[in-house]
């Protein structure tokens, strides 16, 4: 009796230290993740805040008068006429109209320079897919140069960055102000085009295609190989030294860095095989290399927790072994295989490394059509646009990082998605 | 077992066909341009002018950087290597050896440039001017000592050292990593020269080449000087965040933030697009592109693009490179160059090569 009682006042004096270790744990548990969303949280507001900006551009009403003969043609068919024609003159009359003062070389330059000077050939495109204009004038928005739009924007905010503006530049900005011939318009350069290094020009279209056509590659190649290679060796390949050594080499191939494999693609993809640089055909194999352990792996795992009851039970039905695999295991794992597949993939659009050596870093301004043309991905334009020394590129670097965050959530959602809805428990 | 053969036949005759069908997709109509990060922000935007006003396809511009550049351009004749290669620097003797040496025979050398090597500091912080010397002396791994022949660790910590008019601030210079072409030109043009301001540095220059290389080109690893990596921008934003310290980059990241930082002057000059293009400015290089003529004419375009790029609307004084932040050269060796980049003359190997 006398024991017990010792025993219980034993348990309640460590009780108290118990729990406070248990406490402290949770707690250490919770700040980890507070402090995980906090970085989080930080990230998306830096990013969010630089961005935004990016999906609205400036832009200037002007009333263009399309002038067959400032154009130099009578036939809108004539693909050599439309090739020569000065487009900007377009442009050039139409801001003369509009502020008649200024005079001399110079000043004419800056009034010129207040639209972006790519702006001549989006007319010429308005006036091919309408020829009714031809000799008529409309008012249209015209795409502002990228000073004017970093200018008006931070005009906006109350503090204005005028140092790449002259004295007349602004003051014409602010007659165009009071007109309200000047405005934050949606940026449809931004998700159309492809990169430029006017950044007011300058788009993701570009980026996103090359993204995905590498990712269809990648994907139509590793995920077959990766699960045939699972189930070969989950449920075929006997235990032995050399499967023990296909593991542990399968194993080290997920931790190489990816840069590995950019040089085993060099190599291999384009020197010997003389696959074209700079195509999405090259980078997907590469990516293929690089993603093939991570979908061995997860594919593995989710063949290993399938419950060997169920293969039993079929195996005592008298089906082969081919067919329980593709019957009863290949089904049952498939959501955790998507699931390891889709991470895979999210990895891989990530990847600028590999890219590097095999020629994908590089400026693209036309949108790949195909898998052989010449692409970037996305990472590789974010990499690209926060090296340029246009200011007007932050903003737009932010954005890029932005629609490349909202892929990678998509990406994922559907991963969580596919598992909530396939998998079976037991 | 037969069956396993069968298909490993099959796959290995698949493979062989895609072999083969990979090796026609070398018909290229796009032109291949490689080489220096420098000369990419300007090489870009012609070649983007050239794809929208000619319609050909746009040309595709890897920033490798001068020596990589320079590899894969002189590695071999045919559709597989690259058409042009940007440098910041002229090519090296050696370069155009290997050149040769890979069939890559007549290549066409087209000055474009110049970029200007600015140092400077936030704007919040005391305008800085220093000499060529004292950019050696805050910045050398070892300086020349007290006596002749004597070499002594830099023991300089702040500016006020170096010199005793400048400002008593811990010496913190953020500039590029010996990769960069950028720090190949800074260690060039400026501490090469600050080295031979003293005499007996400067004659060894003659005697003992790899002593004085090692002497003028070595920079200190104590941590007043910090790699900052190859981005620009970055260094710009580091500044921001610290007015006590120096960057070193390019004169096109200057031009677009003058509202942060300032550069300081070199000898008395301050780092201005006038005073670069005059000359007056001491720490600017030339930038060029090399042509492999063999290509001209395979590929669809090179001869209109040569002409886009040598075109007074690019390269000329008012051109949209200058706009960039490229500095032209003068008016008389554009008009000379145009001339002869236009009859595609190529290198002889009896230029003055390093």
């Amino acid at each position: 009796m006398n024991n017990s009682a010792e025993n219980l006042r034993r348990i309640q004096k460590s009780l108290k230290k118990r729990y406070f270790v248990e406490r402290c744990f949770l707690w250490s548990g919770r700040a980890a993740i507070t402090l995980g969303l906090l970085a989080v949280l930080v990230l998306f507001v830096d990013i969010t805040s630089k961005g935004y900006g990016a999906f609205r551009s400036t832009e200037i009403l002007l009333d263009i008068h399309y002038d067959a003969d400032a154009l130099g043609i009578d036939n809108l068919h004539d693909e050599k006429q439309l090739a020569f024609a000065d487009w900007d003159v377009l442009l050039k009359n139409a801001l003369r109209e509009q502020f008649p003062d200024a005079s001399g070389r110079k000043e004419r330059k800056q009034l010129y320079g207040l639209v972006s000077n790519g702006a001549g050939f989006d007319l010429k495109e308005r006036l091919i897919a309408n020829p009714k204009l031809l000799n008529t004038s409309e008012k249209v928005w015209i795409i502002a140069d990228d000073d004017i739009d970093t200018y008006y924007k931070s005009w906006l905010s109350g503090d204005p960055y005028a140092e790449r503006m002259s004295e007349k530049q602004i003051q014409w900005i602010e007659v165009l102000d009071e007109q309200g011939a000047i405005a934050l318009k949606f940026s449809k350069n931004l998700f159309t085009r492809g990169d430029s290094r006017e950044p007011e020009q300058a788009g993701i279209w570009g980026a996103v295609m090359g993204s995905l056509f590498t990712l269809a590659i990648t994907f139509c190649l590793s995920f077959p190989i990766g699960v045939a290679a699972a189930i070969y060796l989950e449920e075929f390949a006997p235990r032995n030294r050399l499967t023990d050594f296909i593991e542990v080499n399968i194993n080290n191939l997920a931790a190489v860095p990816s840069i590995i494999f950019g040089l085993l693609g060099l190599a291999i993809f384009i020197n010997f095989f003389h696959v074209p640089r700079s195509a999405p055909l090259v980078g997907g194999l590469v990516l293929t290399l690089m993603t093939l352990p991570t979908i061995i792996i997860t594919s593995r795992a989710a063949i290993k927790s399938v419950p060997p009851s169920i293969r039993e039970a079929a195996l005592g039905m008298g089906a082969s072994r081919h067919q329980v695999v593709m019957h009863h295991v290949l089904p049952l794992s498939m959501p955790g295989m998507l699931t390891g597949a889709i991470i895979g993939m999210a990895q891989a659009l990530g990847e600028t490394a590999p890219l590097l050596m095999i020629g994908m870093v590089a400026f693209i301004v036309d949108i790949p059509q195909g898998f052989t043309d010449p692409a970037t991905v996305l990472p590789v334009q974010i990499f690209l646009w926060a090296d340029s020394p246009e200011r007007a590129f932050v903003e737009k670097t932010s954005a890029a990082i932005m629609v490349l965050l909202s892929f990678l959530i998509v990406m994922n959602m559907t991963a969580v998605w596919i598992r909530k809805r396939l998998e079976r428990r037991w | 077992m037969n069956a396993f053969f069968k298909s490993a036949t099959k796959a290995l005759v698949l493979a062989g066909g895609l072999a083969t069908s990979f090796s026609s997709f070398a018909a290229r109509e796009n032109i291949d341009i490689v080489g220096s990060s420098t000369v990419y922000p300007f090489a870009t935007v012609v070649a983007e002018r050239f794809g929208r006003a000619t319609g050909n396809p746009t040309p595709k511009i890897e920033s490798t950087g001068s020596g990589g550049g320079m590899k894969l351009f002189c590695d071999g004749v045919g559709l597989g290597y690259p058409d042009i290669t940007n440098a910041s620097r002229r090519i090296k003797r050696s370069e155009f050896k290997s050149c040769q040496e890979n069939g890559v025979k007549e290549i066409i050398e087209v000055p474009v440039g110049f970029d200007g090597i600015v140092i400077a500091n936030s704007l919040e912080a005391e305008p800085m001017s220093l000499t060529r010397r004292e950019l050696f002396l805050a910045l050398a791994a070892k300086i020349p000592g007290e006596n002749q022949g004597e070499l002594i660790d830099n023991p300089n910590k702040t500016w006020k050292d170096v010199n005793p008019e400048l400002p008593a601030v811990k010496i913190e210079v953020l500039g590029p990593p010996p990769t960069s072409g950028t720090r190949d030109a800074f260690v060039e043009l400026a501490m090469e020269v600050g080295c031979e301001s003293f005499p007996w540095v400067k004659s060894l220059s003659k005697s003992d080449k790899n002593l004085f290389k090692s002497i003028c080109h070595s920079i200190r690893e104590d941590g007043m000087y910090v790699e900052a990596g190859e981005n620009d921008n970055l260094i710009v934003q580091k500044l921001q965040a610290n007015p006590a310290a120096l960057g070193i980059f390019g004169f096109s990241f200057l031009d677009q933030n003058a509202d942060k930082v300032r550069g300081s002057k070199i000898e008395g000059v301050e780092p201005s697009f006038d005073n670069i293009a005059d000359k007056s400015y001491p720490v600017s290089r030339p930038l060029y592109f090399y042509v492999k003529k063999a290509h001209v004419g395979v590929v669809p375009g090179i001869e209109a693009f040569l002409h886009e790029f040598t075109s007074e609307k690019a390269w000329g004084d008012e051109g949209y490179l200058a706009d960039k932040g490229m500095i032209p050269l003068p008016k008389a060796t554009r008009d000379a160059l145009s001339e002869s980049i236009r009859n595609l003359k190529v290198m002889t190997g009896q230029e003055d090569l390093h």
